[in-house]
């Protein structure tokens, strides 16, 4: 599984592509947090990254699916992955260490928006005025919310040999995770199960966990939510036809 | 260690790509699986390597059931696909060194240039395997098969797209590895055959036509070439 994990790393870190992906998020992080005057931070006025941690999850969908969509739709489009499913290996195991690869790939992302952090701190008055706590809750929350979605990345890429489909298919889902149950829960049709609804969407835990609370609760939904994208990606490479 | 295979059948809805098909390849012999194409070789093959589930039927390889001992057999099992897939971006003793790794195999660099040398890509190992010529790409193809040192060595189409001269240097490997290996080889090439195995079957439609080895079959088609016999069992 090591092995896995490691060259499906080291083909992402040999090929343009993932510096270019990350380039772009961090791009668009800048622009929005710093010079955009809709959102930007300077303009805004308060030593907070509460507007940084709302948008990140709609870049993170952008992002993170375009790093997912080619781990199973490339193999398959290649016939590569027969290589793979003829090794001493169960499925799980490709899929983890494919997962895996995609998740480290996500934190290199995150990693250098902790400057933010840093000139944020220096520009607060006084100097390093800063809600640590709800910080480093938002970044774990951004974390357990990069894994979700590189779980449901993972599973559109197994079902389809097309990258731009896969692509678009996550996009849609994540956002479809993140918000929408959100807002179904808003139709007056469902009044009566509304907070039950908004619980199932990703964005309620997001923020619940953001605000430097790290509730079991929120915890064990990221982590069936993972295990919910691993199991049926386990099914459709386990019925494979290709 | 034998490969005994009973009544292995795999349907695609209502078409039956194999049919029942039952056979033995044994240890120290060459079996070669002829068929026109269509007539479900691959589509064995890959249930044999565990790619593909088949449909009803079994399979034992050193008297171990490939369902139920899904990854101890694949230990035992080399396999050279169809075509030929290769990771195209990795470099021949990168994607080599990956292979060896997920067998968990000891020694690595020492196994890797011994493989190397024996498939003959000593003077392409440091290249991309992309910028292969199809023949290089074949040997890389064959030392991952080989890399873990199996028991069984299970090749689909081993010399397809070959020059003359690359072609007598791998069936000269193949010959080589079957002297204590159980072999089994697909090909379209008749001449391949008489040269390489000892064994032969024949399916057509999924269904199997013949099973012997070459001299019985010689002889119980009153010494018609090999082709003649072909074209017999499966027009």
């Amino acid at each position: 599984m090591l092995a896995v994990f490691k060259r499906e790393l080291f083909s992402f870190l040999n090929s343009l592509m993932a510096y270019i992906t990350i380039g772009i998020f961090l791009l668009a992080c800048g622009l929005m947090f710093w010079f955009f005057p809709d959102t930007s931070i300077l303009e805004y006025g308060y030593a907070e990254m509460d507007g940084f941690f709302g948008l990140v999850p709609y870049l993170f969908m952008f992002l993170i699916s375009a790093i997912t969509m080619r781990s199973f739709a490339e193999e398959r489009k290649e016939g590569t992955y027969v290589l793979l499913a003829t090794r001493p290996l169960t499925n799980l195991q490709i899929i983890g260490a494919k997962y895996l690869a995609c998740l480290v790939l996500v934190l290199f992302a995150l990693l250098p928006t902790l400057i933010y952090c840093y000139s944020i701190a220096q520009l607060g008055l006084p100097k390093g005025n800063l809600d640590t706590g709800a910080i480093i809750g938002s970044y774990i929350g951004l974390f357990l919310l990069g894994s979700a979605f590189t779980a449901i990345g993972v599973f559109a890429s197994s079902f389809t040999k097309n990258q731009v489909i896969a692509f678009a298919v996550s996009v849609f889902l994540c956002f479809f995770a993140y918000s929408g149950f959100d807002s179904i829960s808003k139709v007056s049709a469902f009044q009566p199960i509304e907070s039950q609804l908004a619980n199932l969407g990703i964005a309620e835990h997001y923020q619940s966990i953001s605000r430097g609370v790290l509730d079991t609760r929120d915890v064990v939904y990221f982590g069936s939510f993972v295990a919910l994208f691993f199991g049926l990606t386990h099914v459709v490479i386990g019925g494979r036809k290709w | 260690m034998s490969v005994v295979v009973k009544e292995l059948a795999k349907h695609y809805g209502q078409q039956k790509a194999v049919d029942q098909i039952s056979f033995e390849a044994r240890p120290g012999r060459i079996l070669g699986f002829l068929g026109p194409n269509g007539a479900g070789k691959s589509t064995t093959m890959k249930m044999l390597t565990g790619y593909l589930q088949p449909t009803s039927g079994k399979a034992e390889i050193a008297g171990k059931d490939i369902q139920a001992h899904g990854l101890e057999v694949k230990k035992l099992i080399g396999y050279l696909p169809e075509n030929t897939p290769l990771y195209m971006d990795m470099y021949v003793r990168e994607f080599l060194s990956f292979v060896a790794q997920t067998y968990g195999l000891k020694n690595i660099a020492q196994r890797l240039t011994d493989v190397i040398r024996q498939v003959g890509l000593g003077q392409e190992q440091h290249k991309k395997i992309g910028m292969l010529s199809k023949g290089y790409k074949q040997r890389v193809g064959l030392a991952q098969a080989i890399i873990h040192q199996p028991q069984v060595l299970i090749l689909d189409e081993p010399t397809s797209g070959l020059d003359p001269n690359q072609l007598s240097d791998i069936r000269n490997l193949i010959k080589n590895l079957g002297k204590d290996r159980t072999v089994i080889i697909s090909t379209h090439i008749m001449q391949e055959v008489e040269a390489l195995c000892d064994d032969v079957i024949i399916i057509h439609k999924g269904v199997l036509v013949a099973n012997a080895a070459i001299d019985e079959l010689k002889k119980a088609h009153q010494h018609k070439t090999l082709e003649q016999i072909f074209k017999q069992l499966t027009l």
